[in-house]
């Protein structure tokens, strides 16, 4: 186990340094003067100057690159060229933001994909399983910043039930101080009922936008790898025991069954951190992807890279921990590892 | 292993598809735009990037089928329009990524060692990014276009046609009539055509015609975080960025240009979906 750890941190780190190569290279690879894309056209020589030396554009490129790596050992990721802020504090900003947003999606699309699929693996070939299946390939298929916008359209307009933008009313956040930036921890610690209702009820839209291609992901995947476990001789077995149907189901054909669904749920995790910038946007939530999208319109590459770099970093650490959750849902594959 | 190419094998790829219920589904939805797409000018009742702003944020009526738009363009003609422009950028995202995942794939299959593992590890860690994410940086280095965005997307999923391709060359890289073909003195393109790309033919299908309803869905979704289509361009995506704040006023304006997107999608995944049965020999 000891040794598949160390493999697995140092993969991690060479996929790191690779992704450190491109988005480092970035700079280097705007046509043109890199530094007057990045100040804009009425940019003063000063401005300029100011630019190339923070790229360190007039050094070379190896030489460049160096820095840029040593900087990042020290979690030095530069300043912003729009706000002049460290590009790690924004990030520290904006964050627990999204990972809210990320965590309440995932939730969600994680109860509700490994129900519907339960459900249709039990009531194979019957209405409600050509429903649930059907909804779920649609539920691939669309955009889900159209499922956003149709989701305001009706919850928020139409029916004014849910609030369609933000993350806390404006009246209420004035009494919240800011501590972890979990919206829902922050107004908990304050001790304001009114505000953590509020606050859930500001999370709903967008963690159902954000969650249904992952449920439907989610529910596919569940159940096929229900049915064909549930087609094993062990599970003949168990029923000849006189064991009822959801005992079955729920004790010896579940855990077997999930290490295909945790492949899948942490290959969506990678998706959600890319929906989210398509769902922040919509929600005008303030989070990293709102950050990221203004950054890369303002083609603040400080930024860009610094955002960039997190996400990706958090992709992987994320997927090294659903790899080490399949050891405990599949011994064999811990047993196998301590074999070799 | 030929078989898929052969005459007898296409009927019964052919067969199949006419069988799959999803086959069927998809295609008339891809035919349907197709057709939409072609008669635009013809079916469009304006032009779609006339402004009208006396007649901004109409609802439906018998003039607009679809309502207008902020600054009183027809939504039903910008739709049409739309589909023009979508199913373009779908289809040459995926040949650009089809075309240089290809060259990648079968270089670094064919040739192996360094060249095979530079190469792959480019593309793992292309991989290791979500594909909006990934978009987002080479708009950030091209900057805003529509153009920049068929770019963007196309370099995003090189690394999955890459793949197919290598996996393939690497299974008949060692075969005996690979060997005889390059003792005759066959040239490496030579080989590459005749004997590689026939065999992994199927999967490629397959990926293409998912590649053009991811590629149509990524574009849409970068024009509507206004860093695709330029602002006017009767694009879906660039369409729902324009109008989202519209929303209470017209939605028309924002449903039908989303409900276009999701069809089309829907249309390339079933007919995708429906294609990986048909030229699986193991399903009949």
């Amino acid at each position: 186990m000891l040794s598949y750890l160390v493999q697995r941190f140092l993969s991690i780190g060479l996929s790191l340094l690779g992704v450190s190569i491109l988005v480092f290279l970035m700079v280097h690879l705007i046509p043109g003067d890199p530094a007057l894309v990045i100040a804009g056209e009425r940019a003063t020589q000063e401005v300029l100057t100011q630019i190339r030396e923070d790229l360190g554009l007039d050094k070379p490129l190896v030489y460049q690159y160096g820095i840029f790596l040593w900087d990042l050992a020290h979690l030095d990721l530069g300043h912003s060229f729009k706000t002049n802020q460290p590009v790690i504090e924004e990030i520290k900003r904006y964050f627990p933001a999204t990972a809210e947003l990320t965590l309440a999606a995932m939730a969600f699309s994680i109860a509700f994909g490994i129900f519907f699929g339960i459900i249709a693996a039990v009531f194979r070939g019957r209405l409600f399983d050509y429903l649930s299946m059907s909804i779920s390939l649609a539920g691939i298929s669309i955009p889900i910043f159209w499922l956003g916008l149709m989701l305001i359209l009706l919850f928020s307009h139409l029916w004014d039930i849910l609030p369609a933008t933000g993350r806390l009313d404006t009246v209420l956040s004035l009494d919240i101080e800011t501590h972890t930036g979990f919206y829902l921890i922050d107004t908990l610690i304050a001790g304001n009922a009114k505000a953590f209702k509020n606050a859930i009820a500001h999370l709903i839209l967008p963690a159902i936008t954000l969650g249904t291609i992952p449920l439907a992901i989610i529910a596919r995947m569940t159940r096929s790898s229900l049915l064909e476990v549930l087609n094993q001789p062990y599970i003949t077995t168990a029923y000849a025991k006189g064991l009822s149907k959801w005992v079955v189901i729920i004790k010896h054909a579940l855990k077997n069954s999930m290490v295909p669904v945790l492949t899948v749920i942490g290959l969506e995790f990678g998706y959600l951190m890319g929906g989210a910038i398509l769902t922040e946007h919509i929600f005008s939530w303030s989070g990293l992807g709102s950050w990221l999208r203004i950054s890369v319109e303002a083609r603040d590459v400080r930024a860009v890279q610094g955002g960039v770099l997190f996400v990706s970093a958090l992709f992987m650490f994320v997927n090294l921990i659903v790899d080490l959750l399949y050891a405990y849902f599949d011994p064999r594959i811990r047993v196998g590892d301590e074999a070799k | 292993m030929n078989t898929n190419t052969s005459s007898t094998g296409q009927l019964l790829v052919l067969r199949k598809l006419l069988r799959h219920p999803s086959a069927m589904i998809g295609a008339s939805i891809i035919i349907f735009f197709i057709v939409l797409a072609l008669f635009a000018p013809l079916i469009a009742t304006h032009d779609p990037i006339d402004t009208d702003i006396k007649n901004r944020l109409k609802g439906w009526s018998t003039e607009n089928l679809l309502g207008t738009d902020g600054t009183g363009r027809d939504v039903f003609s910008r739709v049409l329009y739309g589909a023009r422009i979508s199913l373009w950028v779908g289809f040459i995202a995926m040949t650009f990524s089809l075309g240089f995942g290809a060259i990648f794939g079968s270089v670094a299959g064919y040739y192996g060692g360094w060249l095979d593992n530079l190469i792959m590890r480019v593309m793992d860690m292309l991989l290791a990014m979500p594909s909006i994410l990934l978009a987002m940086v080479i708009v950030t280095i091209l900057g805003q276009s529509l153009t920049n965005a068929i770019i963007a997307v196309s370099i995003v999923y090189i690394p999955q046609y890459a793949r197919i391709l290598r996996s393939s060359v690497l299974k008949v890289r060692e075969l005996d009539y690979v060997t005889a073909a390059k003792v005759i003195g066959a040239s490496d393109i030579r080989i590459l055509f005749t004997t590689v790309l026939p065999n992994c033919l199927a999967p490629l299908i397959v990926q293409a015609t998912l590649g053009i309803g991811a590629a149509i869905l990524d574009a849409a979704g970068l024009s509507f975080l206004g860093l695709g289509a330029e602002i006017g361009i009767p694009e879906w995506g660039a369409m729902l960025h324009e109008n989202t704040k519209h929303i209470r006023r017209a939605p028309l304006a924002v449903t039908s240009p989303g409900l276009a997107i999701f069809l089309v999608v829907l249309g390339f995944n079933l007919l995708g979906d429906a294609l990986r049965d048909a030229l699986d020999p193991q399903i009949d």
